[in-house]
Parts: structure tokens; C-alpha cells; sequence
């Protein structure tokens, strides 16, 4: 059953410099019960569409259904069905005050959607204890540590029991160990309590460890839209590195035309390719070179990352989010190499 | 009657809020303090020999000044509170709540009137200390002026402070606009002592009439041309306020 449903959302900005397109068009589909989780760089656009979700910001075209409830036409309705976390910015928290304690924010959340006092402090104390906040409910939110103030950012979240939370980048800034706790949290509301976790991310392994499901996107549109493995599979296939002893121009020579290389490339001292399945391809491929009489090195077989499928759809590395500069250069194209090659 | 509710919610909070960090009060209070204190006796005595022109006890005339300066140094800076709460996300995470978009402006609003009326009763006291009377009703009808501008200085404040997002706009703005109201108002000194153009330019001020007709309301004249004045003034000048606040802060929101 689809809980948000969003088709040509799109939204520009005015600025002195001219009009900016924050969000081109983004169609998306969330089945109730989903963790979907957004990807992209930072600037792609993953704030702005969240903003638009959640009523916050008004879309310049398109539309958008969050729990039937369309954003223009009923905004409160879908504010009442919908919590939000915003980003975390430095040491700010995402949406809680530094000078109020944990359980003044916690009753004042539940108070703001309209709950009578002795329901929003019934409900602060259950919050209290599923988000592991127990003994700090007296204690000013700037007094927290990094993850305790995120969980408590999504208590605040989840303060009227919404059937949809949006969390921006919810572990950003975190240490490891808080990062897989909030991430157990996170993957603990599904299974608790139903809810659906839309979710935005500049980590990929925050994706991978999470997301039913992943939209990537850059420049304000949705690139690609999978389960991890699927797009892992999709785009990249496995990545074999073979480290010649030797000349790699005659290893690559002899490689050139072998069915199931998807993409081969070259540097002082290795062959790296493409392929579909790894693992299957390797041992015939050893053969043949060794038929073939080039001696290798070293080999080294790896399954593409989230990062190698950002890098393969954008041609650019997600963690800066700036163009590739020489020394990240993604896979040339296999007809390239052979005229370099010929 | 969610308004009223949600209103006294985000009050009850903002109130919570500034009672734990009482500092800011103290230290906006001290500088009007000052002109009291190393200032007032100065003007009591040019005052004494008639050169001002004005009716009365020196520092009926010269208190109310003060009070219009507490606002325009006080509340006119609580949009620096406001940009802060959006950095935190407090912004956002209350108007994604079901909170009446106009209760989480208001609520604040009311807060900061608040809390000017405290600083100047405090002020008003310090006054009587050093020689200030006026009647009673009087300093209450003051006091309702100093509301009014409370309401529209933090409704200004705010407005720039959501418009621009950036404490150095902001702190410029206020520079730009504060420095010529507190000239042009007649808050020291009055603007008919001077040459005719300076007082034209300050009967461009909406402040210089309602320091006027607080002055009129020491000495006790209530029902006076200048008083209505003052009130037309005050009372347009905190609706036009608030009204432009209330369309910057709904002109993000989705509605």
C-alpha cells in the first residue's frame, strides 16, 4: 500500500544570481512499512525534497500524496500523520533547544500536536525508555552527547506516533558506535511499531545497512532507484584486479574481446575489468592467462559498493561531491581503450 | 480556541527560556540604567533653566525617552534568537507540528512584551529614585505604548531575521534603521529645540509621536490631540508590523 507518493515534485530558487533548480522533478513511491532511503551529495537535493514532503516548503510544480493527504490541499492532515527530524548542524542539535531539558522538549512536542498534558507526559516517558533516553530527562539537551541528542531528536520525531517519519541524515557527525546504535533504533521502529522511515543519506554503507530500498540522486533527479544489491549489480558488476608481472599493455592486449568483460582498464602495473560474476569468471580467466603465458602477480576480487555505483550513474565520487579529478578517473569505455591499445 | 492554546504553549516555553538565561534582560536594561544615571542629572539641570521647553518634572520628560530606547535596543534584537532557533532546526521542527502557524510567532511576540514591560517597570522605579513623578494611570497608559512597540520592534526583528537568516544582515539592519529612529525621535532632546528641517525629518518618525504622547501622559493630560495621535500610531504601527512578520514567516510554508 503506497504512503507517499510524489510525481514531477520539483522547486527553484531565487536568488541574486539568478533562479536555482534545488529539486529538477523527483517521482517517487514509498509502500507503507518501507525504509527507503535517499542518496546523493550534499547540494543534490535530498533537504529540499524532504522540506517539500513534509510541508515545509511549498513545491514549485508537481505533486505529492503523504498518507492520502495531498501537501497543497491538506497540509495539516499530512502533518498530522507525519514526524520529521531535521539535519544535525555541527554541534546543533536537529530540532531540540540547548537550553531545555529532554523531558520539557519531549511533553512540549506531544502538547504542540495537540495532545492533552497528561497524555504528552505518559507518552515522554515511553519515548524515554524506547529510545534508551532513561536518566537524562532532566538534563539540558546541550549537555547530551552526539547520539544521545540524535535519538532524542527522534523521539521528538515520533512524539504523536506518526505512521511516517522523514529523518534527515540522521547519523551524520556521529561516532561509529552511536552510528550502528541509532541505525538498530531506526530499523527498530519498522519492526516495533509499523512505521515507514524515509530517510536521507550521504553514507552509503548508512544506505546499504538500512534501506529496503534506494533512490540516488543528483542534481535534483532520481538517477537510479533499487535495492542495494540490485543496483550494485546493475550498474557495476564485480571488479577483478589483476596485477601482471610485466608489461599490463599485453595482458590487456590478449584480454581485449573476451566475452564477459563489461569494462577493462589500465595503469603501470595492473589490469582491472568488469564483470558480471565475479566468482565464476575468475577461475577460466586465470586459465587463459595462463595459457596465454602471462604471469601474474597478485589478484584481487571485489563486489562494487554503493560508492562505485554513485561514481558509475554521476561520474562523480559521493563523498565531496566534486567532478573526478585524474586520480579517480571512473572506467573508460572499452572502445576507448582499444584504439589506444591498436 | 487551538490559537489561544498554542499561543500560551509556545509562550509558556519562551518565557521557560528566558527565566533560565536571565543575562540578556539584566545587560539590555543596564545600558538605558546608564543614560539614567550619568545622563539624567545632566538634563535635569539644562531642563531646570528652561532651555528645552518642556512642561513639568525633567525626567517625566526624559524616562519615557529611556523606555523607547530599552525597546529599540532590546526588543528590536530578538531576531538574533530566531535565526538561532532555525540553525537548530527549532523552527522547522515546530511548524512541522500541527501548531498554528501564527501561535509560533505570536507566542514569542507576546514573550517579548514581556519582558520589555518588566525591564521598564524596573527602569520607571529606578526614575522615581532619582526624582521622576507622574500620576499613576499615566505611567499605565506609558506602559501600553511600550507594549505596542514591543510588539512591533520583535515583530520587525523577526521578520528580518526569517527574511535574511544571517545575524550580520541582521545586525546591520538594525544598525541602520535604530540609529536614525533614535536621533529623529526626539528621545534626548526635543526635535522643536533644533532647526525647522530636523524636526520635519523627525515628524517622519512614528516613535517621536508616541514618546510625545507618553510625555503627555506623566504629566497627567489624557484626552489631548496629541495623545489620539500617539495612540493612531502606535496601534497601526503593531499591526502593520505583525501583519508583515506574519507573511514572511508563511511564505516558505507549504501553507
Amino acid at each position: 500500500m503506497t504512503i507517499i507518493e510524489a510525481r514531477g515534485l520539483g522547486r527553484v530558487f531565487k536568488t541574486r544570481r539568478g533562479v536555482v533548480e534545488a529539486v529538477a522533478s523527483v517521482d517517487l513511491t514509498v509502500g507503507r512499512g518501507e525504509i527507503v532511503g535517499f542518496l546523493g551529495p550534499n547540494g543534490a537535493g535530498k533537504t529540499t525534497t524532504l522540506r517539500m514532503l513534509t510541508t515545509l516548503l511549498r513545491p514549485s510544480t508537481g505533486t505529492a500524496t503523504v498518507v492520502g493527504c495531498d501537501l497543497i490541499g491538506d497540509p495539516v492532515g499530512v502533518r498530522r500523520a507525519i514526524g520529521y527530524v531535521p539535519q544535525a548542524v555541527g554541534s546543533a542539535g536537529g530540532g531540540s533547544d540547548p537550553n531545555s531539558s529532554v523531558r520539557e522538549e519531549l511533553v512540549l512536542q506531544g502538547r504542540l500536536y495537540r495532545k492533552p498534558a497528561a497524555e504528552a507526559s505518559r507518552r515522554a516517558d515511553l519515548l524515554v525508555e524506547q529510545l534508551d533516553l532513561a536518566g537524562l530527562e532532566r538534563r539540558l539537551t546541550k549537555t547530551l552527547s552526539g547520539g544521545q541528542r540524535r535519538r532524542l531528536d527522534i523521539a521528538l520525531g515520533l512524539a504523536h506516533s506518526p505512521q511516517v517519519i522523514f529523518l534527515d541524515e540522521p547519523s551524520t557527525g556521529l561516532d561509529p558506535q552511536s552510528r550502528s546504535n541509532l541505525w538498530d533504533h531506526i530499523r527498530r521502529l519498522r519492526e516495533d511499531l509499523g512505521t515507514t522511515v524515509f530517510l536521507s543519506t550521504h553514507y552509503l554503507d548508512e544506505a546499504d545497512a538500512l534501506c529496503d530500498r534506494v533512490l540516488v540522486i543528483d542534481n535534483g533527479k532520481v538517477v537510479a532507484e533499487g535495492r542495494p544489491e540490485e543496483l550494485k549489480r546493475r550498474v557495476s558488476g564485480d571488479i577483478i584486479t589483476l596485477e601482471v608481472n610485466g608489461d599490463p599493455g599485453i595482458a590487456h592486449a590478449a584480454l581485449t574481446g573476451r566475452p564477459g568483460i563489461r569494462e577493462m582498464t589500465r595503469d603501470c602495473c595492473s589490469v582491472r575489468l568488469a564483470v558480471q560474476h565475479g566468482e565464476r569468471a575468475l577461475p577460466e580467466l586465470l586459465r587463459f592467462l595462463d595459457n596465454a603465458g602471462i604471469a601474474l602477480k597478485s589478484v584481487h576480487l571485489a563486489s562494487p559498493t554503493l560508492d562505485d555505483v554513485f561514481l558509475q550513474l554521476t561520474g562523480r565520487a559521493l563523498r565531496d561531491g566534486s567532478p573526478v579529478t585524474q586520480a579517480q578517473t571512473p572506467p573508460a569505455r572499452m572502445l576507448e581503450l582499444e584504439e589506444i591499445a591498436g | 480556541m487551538n490559537f489561544a492554546n498554542d499561543t500560551r504553549l509556545i509562550l509558556g516555553r519562551q518565557i521557560r527560556l528566558a527565566l533560565r538565561n536571565p543575562a540578556w534582560t539584566v545587560i539590555s536594561l543596564l545600558q538605558p540604567i546608564m543614560f539614567l544615571v550619568f545622563f539624567g542629572p545632566l538634563f535635569a539641570s539644562v531642563f531646570k533653566r528652561g532651555l528645552i521647553g518642556g512642561a513639568g518634572n525633567a525626567y517625566g520628560y526624559f524616562v519615557p525617552g529611556l523606555l523607547i530606547q530599552l525597546g529599540l535596543f532590546g526588543s528590536a534584537s530578538v531576531g538574533f534568537s530566531i535565526i538561532a532557533d532555525f540553525r537548530y532546526g527549532i523552527v522547522d521542527r515546530l511548524r512541522v507540528t500541527m501548531v498554528s502557524r501564527l501561535a509560533i510567532l505570536f507566542g514569542r511576540i507576546v514573550r517579548d512584551v514581556f519582558v520589555l514591560l518588566i525591564q521598564s517597570v524596573v527602569l520607571i522605579g529606578a526614575g522615581f529614585a532619582f526624582g521622576l513623578r507622574a500620576p499613576v494611570s499615566g505611567i499605565l497608559i506609558g506602559l501600553g505604548f511600550i507594549a505596542l512597540v514591543a510588539v512591533s520592534l520583535s515583530a520587525v526583528s523577526y521578520g528580518i531575521g526569517l527574511l535574511t537568516k544571517s545575524e550580520a544582515v541582521l545586525a546591520s539592519g538594525l544598525n541602520l534603521l535604530i540609529m536614525p529612529v533614535v536621533l529623529l525621535s526626539g528621545i534626548m532632546l526635543p526635535l522643536t529645540v533644533g532647526p525647522h528641517w530636523l524636526a520635519d525629518l523627525g515628524s517622519l518618525s512614528p516613535f517621536r509621536y508616541i514618546i510625545d504622547a507618553m510625555r503627555e501622559a506623566y504629566l497627567g493630560r489624557y484626552a489631548s490631540p496629541v495623545m489620539a495621535e500617539g495612540i493612531a500610531v502606535a496601534v497601526a504601527m503593531a499591526l502593520a508590523c505583525s501583519c508583515a512578520a506574519m507573511v514572511i514567516f508563511r511564505r516558505e510554508n507549504s501553507r
